[in-house]
């Protein structure tokens, strides 16, 4: 490995201390196999915190958070499915706590608007493109056309 | 001239859907709790002024009760407390508190100083029987029916209009509401 200039070094040794309480905010919980650990970590990154809500409750450092992992842990040590950890929650919590809430007829415009602002969209945007082209059109026509006078073209200046 | 009546129209949807946004956004730490009309959670605690003794959510049923999540760490809940014990001196409906998150001694201390508002106080230093409740902050007041069923719940510290407003209305007359324990 290159040896670090003093500078570089001082540079690196401050980006870690920068990172050091991030990493140290939560604690990791252990589970006793990795299957356990892989869902554990699959299911606190799918839950919002309820207190600082854009937050996941695996990034989050309050204690509301932290109670959370700790049913989630336990309930997975009892042997719940991952469907009736996530039941327990929506059920307390409602779908506002899933960051990625199931297609059912309460969140159905939640996943539906998206797509149809796009269409909506789209759809305008090629009307407008073509409406333009043709008044472009008609435009150049008339140049040729003398006494055919169309409709004025916007945002086309005639010098 | 629906060449321009379209872009309107457009503008007026996405003008309105911004509105709807706006007026919402404040709002938007008031989650609405899925276990409105639901059963009350079961629970059973120790009691904050004694830990050998139990409050459970069994001894609770047969009579209306406001359950009242608070801690001492929440200045929410130290601004409530003078309407909590107003409502306690109506006599409508006992309280039953949940101290959550708490340091024994510090609430014991707390309530000594201030007043006692509760009837009884359920002690939940470890939070999960505030999971149960789908407690997310401090200060929240469920209203529960004899039959245990949640009717309302209130988020933030309840004031004198949240209680003739939002309380009264959902509690039966004045003769039936208080029940000895």
């Amino acid at each position: 490995m290159r040896r670090l200039s003093p500078p570089r070094t001082m540079l690196l040794v401050a980006l870690a201390l920068l990172v050091a309480p991030i990493a140290h905010a939560i604690a990791p919980t252990r589970m006793p196999t990795p299957a356990l650990q892989a869902r554990y970590e699959r299911l606190i990154h799918g839950f919002r915190c309820m207190q600082c809500q854009d937050e996941s409750l695996a990034n989050s450092p309050v204690s509301l958070a932290a109670d959370m992992r700790r049913q989630i842990r336990q309930m997975l040590l009892a042997g719940d499915s991952d469907r009736q950890i996530r039941h327990f929650f929506v059920s307390r919590y409602g779908y506002f706590i899933l960051f990625k809430p199931p297609f059912v007829l309460k969140t159905a415009w939640l996943w539906l608007a998206p797509g149809v602002l796009l269409v909506t969209g789209a759809v305008s945007a090629g009307w407008v493109i073509r409406r333009r082209a043709a008044l472009a059109a008609a435009d150049e026509n008339d140049e040729d056309v003398p006494g055919e006078d169309g409709v004025a073209s916007p945002g086309k200046h005639t010098r | 001239m629906t060449r321009y009546l379209i872009p309107l129209g457009v503008f007026a949807v996405i003008a309105l859907l911004l509105a709807l946004g706006i007026h919402q956004a404040p709002r938007k730490d008031l989650v609405p709790s899925p276990l409105i009309g639901k059963p009350a959670p079961s629970f059973s605690l120790p009691s904050l002024a004694n830990p050998r003794k139990l409050v459970t959510s069994a001894q609770l049923r047969g009579h209306w009760y406001l359950f009242n999540v608070w801690g001492t760490w929440c200045i929410s809940c130290r601004m409530e407390e003078p309407e909590l014990l107003a409502i306690a001196h109506t006599g409508r409906v006992p309280l039953i508190g949940l101290d959550w998150k708490d340091t024994r001694s510090v609430a014991l201390a707390y309530l000594h100083e201030q007043g006692d508002p509760y009837r009884k106080i359920a002690f939940d230093p470890g939070g999960l029987a505030a999971i149960q409740w789908g407690v997310y902050g401090a200060p929240e007041t469920f209203l529960v029916n004899p039959q245990g069923i949640i009717v309302y719940k209130y988020i933030g510290p309840i004031t004198p209009g949240a209680w003739t407003r939002d309380f009264l209305p959902r509690l039966p007359a004045a003769a039936h509401a208080v029940a000895g324990s």
